[in-house]
């Protein structure tokens, strides 16, 4: 029997095989169908570790057809070590153009970041999980959270949050802050900054969240309302360092503190690379963006 | 399209080719061959294979090659090789009873049909360094006997005609595949026995142990520990018949446990199975203890707690490719995440040290 296959591998286009691909697709469709809900999928073993982003290499694969282009991140940023070999994992297997910027790519792989520049429709998002179920640090049994969510049975991660306030005076979840969607699931947003959450809600883009070792795939289709838990007295704040980026002068993008001496000095830059790589072409310059803007 | 060549590139490239030279080594020292390997690393080989849940030794020899000997490495590339083969059918039931065997124990009986076989074990060898190897001698023939050709029948099934021993009718169900279908708990015995036995060694090991020292006792004795070659056949709808495709070494251990009767069940022994490719006895061994730790529901037993008696906690953390893989990605950038929990922790001390200075 024949398979298809590209011109420069044995293995079928973008890895997968075709019965596996469907499989997945299968999941994914659940999933968007009801959104925020964690559909088991038959996880496949794949040629890089689990837990290195093997459930978004496994959705991109889904969905990836010959025209894409794509992008990968990690930290919102394109040349990451990780990012780097899944970009090239697909540009060997599938053979697709590959871009770093947000608004020219088709499928956007991410790890931990959503891009700064806003989606639009017809993109797809792909974010790494490492651990899907919102409830498991609460609830170490699969079995028992499971149960959770079909019950609606939401109590214990509101105690959480009340007992965070409690002792700290504010939530005390800096990353992977769930969400409720559509008044319905609570959803693991992935271990991105608590800053990204609110792009989450009503993006134009299709977002999909793929978890390799857990086998576990969901999703939330666009325009889909995706709230952070909180509570009336104790609102949802967005948060990121109170800096402006020092190579693009950015105020409103998430930073990555850079320490430059022995000494402690810091620098503060832009997460996302395209993003302030555009802003810098732009004419936009921070505190040291003259001096190191143009490496 | 072009991607610029930005740093993280150029350093894994050069990591790629540092690596190759580090696995080759010394030059001047001769290149192992992966037959060698095949050969005189046998159990390596056999592990590899039996947590790679793929019967080749050739391809064990050259991952275990390839991964400068990390033998988890060499699963890992192992199982990402299966992954992509394509699945021609299934196998009839393994014979077991049939194998010619090259050893086969009983701990619970002196003498039985078929014989105490000893076999190629290090069981009474005194473990102390051989110098003599380290000099690449050659070695004697082991003395040969003709062989046996009578059966050499299942020590349980003489138990089991006395009813002593807990009956296990065979069933017909084809198994579930944990490597085509998401698990899903609870899990029945033979997808619980199919994550054992690709589980890890170390991991299966401690399990089975933590049973013997008390948390989740089970009270076993190696009823039976057989190793050897057995015929695999597949059906062939175009012949209407089955036929050999080849032959596969297997270790089989059977344990006796000790069992008193509960609410359900009445006093009589009761069984622990485990079935690994390749001469893999230590991790037979303790397959079996486990499974039998992990039968209690069936057997209608307390659950006291114990680690080995809780299937969730066994079958998600026995597999050492996804615990190997999740442990070490935490030495990928997290600097993002990281951001967030120094805001944080910078916000709180802030309040808690604002908080104290109020209070003095």
């Amino acid at each position: 029997m024949m398979t298809a296959t590209t011109a420069m591998t044995d293995y079928n286009f973008a890895y997968l095989d075709e019965q596996t691909k469907r499989m997945i697709r299968r999941a994914i469709l659940k999933g968007i169908a009801i959104p925020g809900y964690q559909v088991p999928f038959a996880s496949r073993e794949m040629p890089m570790p689990y837990g290195w982003g093997t459930g978004g290499v496994q959705v991109t694969a889904a969905c990836l057809v010959p025209e894409d282009r794509l992008k990968v991140i990690d930290q919102g940023a394109d040349d990451t070590t990780n990012a780097v070999s899944i970009r090239r994992f697909f540009q060997r297997t599938a053979g697709v153009a590959v871009t770093e910027a947000t608004s020219d790519a088709t499928v956007i792989q991410t790890r931990h970041r959503i891009p700064e520049t806003p989606l639009h429709e017809g993109q797809i998002l792909v974010y790494q999980v490492p651990i899907p179920e919102p409830l498991r640090f609460l609830e170490p049994r699969e079995t028992e959270t499971r149960k959770m969510h079909e019950l609606e049975e939401y109590g214990l991660i509101h105690v959480k949050l009340y007992e965070d306030i409690a002792r700290h005076g504010q939530i005390a979840t800096a990353y992977a802050y769930p969400v409720k969607v559509e008044d319905r699931y609570v959803m693991d947003p992935s271990p991105i900054p608590k800053f990204d959450n609110p792009k989450l809600s009503g993006n134009p883009a299709i977002q999909l969240f793929g978890a390799g070792r857990e086998q576990r795939i969901y999703a939330l289709p666009p325009y889909t309302e995706a709230v952070s838990l909180d509570f009336e007295d104790h609102p949802f704040v967005a948060s990121k360092a109170d800096h402006d980026c020092d190579l693009c002068g950015a105020a409103n993008s998430y930073l990555d503190e850079v320490i430059t001496d022995n000494h402690g000095a810091r620098m503060f830059v832009c997460s996302d690379t395209d993003f302030c790589r555009v802003r810098r072409e732009d004419g936009y310059a921070g505190r040291l963006g003259a001096s190191q803007g143009d490496q | 399209m072009y991607v610029a060549v930005k740093g993280g590139e150029r350093a894994i490239d050069a990591a790629h080719a540092w690596l190759a030279e580090a696995r080759r080594g010394d030059t001047a020292i001769a290149e192992l061959s992966v037959g060698q390997i095949r050969e005189q690393l046998a159990l390596a080989v056999n592990r590899v294979m039996a947590e790679g849940s793929l019967y080749d030794p050739d391809l064990a020899a050259l991952a275990i090659k390839q991964a400068r000997g990390d033998l988890i490495e060499a699963i890992f590339l192992i199982r990402a090789y299966r992954t992509t083969l394509p699945r021609h059918g299934v196998s009839t039931l393994l014979e077991t009873a049939d194998m010619a065997v090259c050893r086969r124990i009983s701990a619970t009986f002196k003498d039985l049909p078929g014989g105490q076989i000893l076999g190629p074990t290090f069981d009474y060898t005194h473990r102390l360094l051989d110098f003599k190897l380290a000099a690449e001698g050659s070695v004697d023939p082991a003395p040969t006997a003709p062989a046996d050709l009578d059966p050499v029948p299942h020590v349980m099934a003489m138990l089991g005609r006395d009813d002593l021993i807990q009956d296990e009718p065979a069933g017909n169900d084809t198994p579930p595949d944990l490597t085509r279908e998401p698990m899903e708990l609870p899990a029945s015995r033979a997808l619980r026995l199919q994550a054992i036995t690709r589980g890890d060694e170390g991991f299966i090991l401690s399990m089975a142990y933590s049973t013997q020292r008390g948390y989740g006792r089970t009270h076993a004795f190696v009823g039976e520990l057989r190793i050897g070659m057995v015929a695999v056949q597949m059906d062939i709808p175009e012949l209407g018949f089955s036929v050999d495709i080849g032959e596969i070494e297997l270790t089989e251990c059977e344990t006796v446990n000790q069992f008193k009767g509960s609410k359900t069940e009445p006093p009589q022994f009761t069984r622990g199975y485990g079935l690994v490719f390749g001469q893999t006895e230590r991790k037979a061994i303790a397959m079996s203890l486990v499974d039998r730790a992990l039968r209690w529901k069936e057997l209608g037993e307390d659950f006291t707690g114990a680690p080995a008696q809780d299937e969730e906690f066994v079958l998600m953390h026995a597999d050492n490719i996804q615990a190997t893989g999740f442990l070490e990605h935490i030495k990928l950038p997290h600097y993002v995440d990281f951001q967030a929990e120094l805001e944080l922790v910078r916000h709180l001390r802030r309040e808690a040290l604002a908080r104290q200075e109020a209070a003095e």
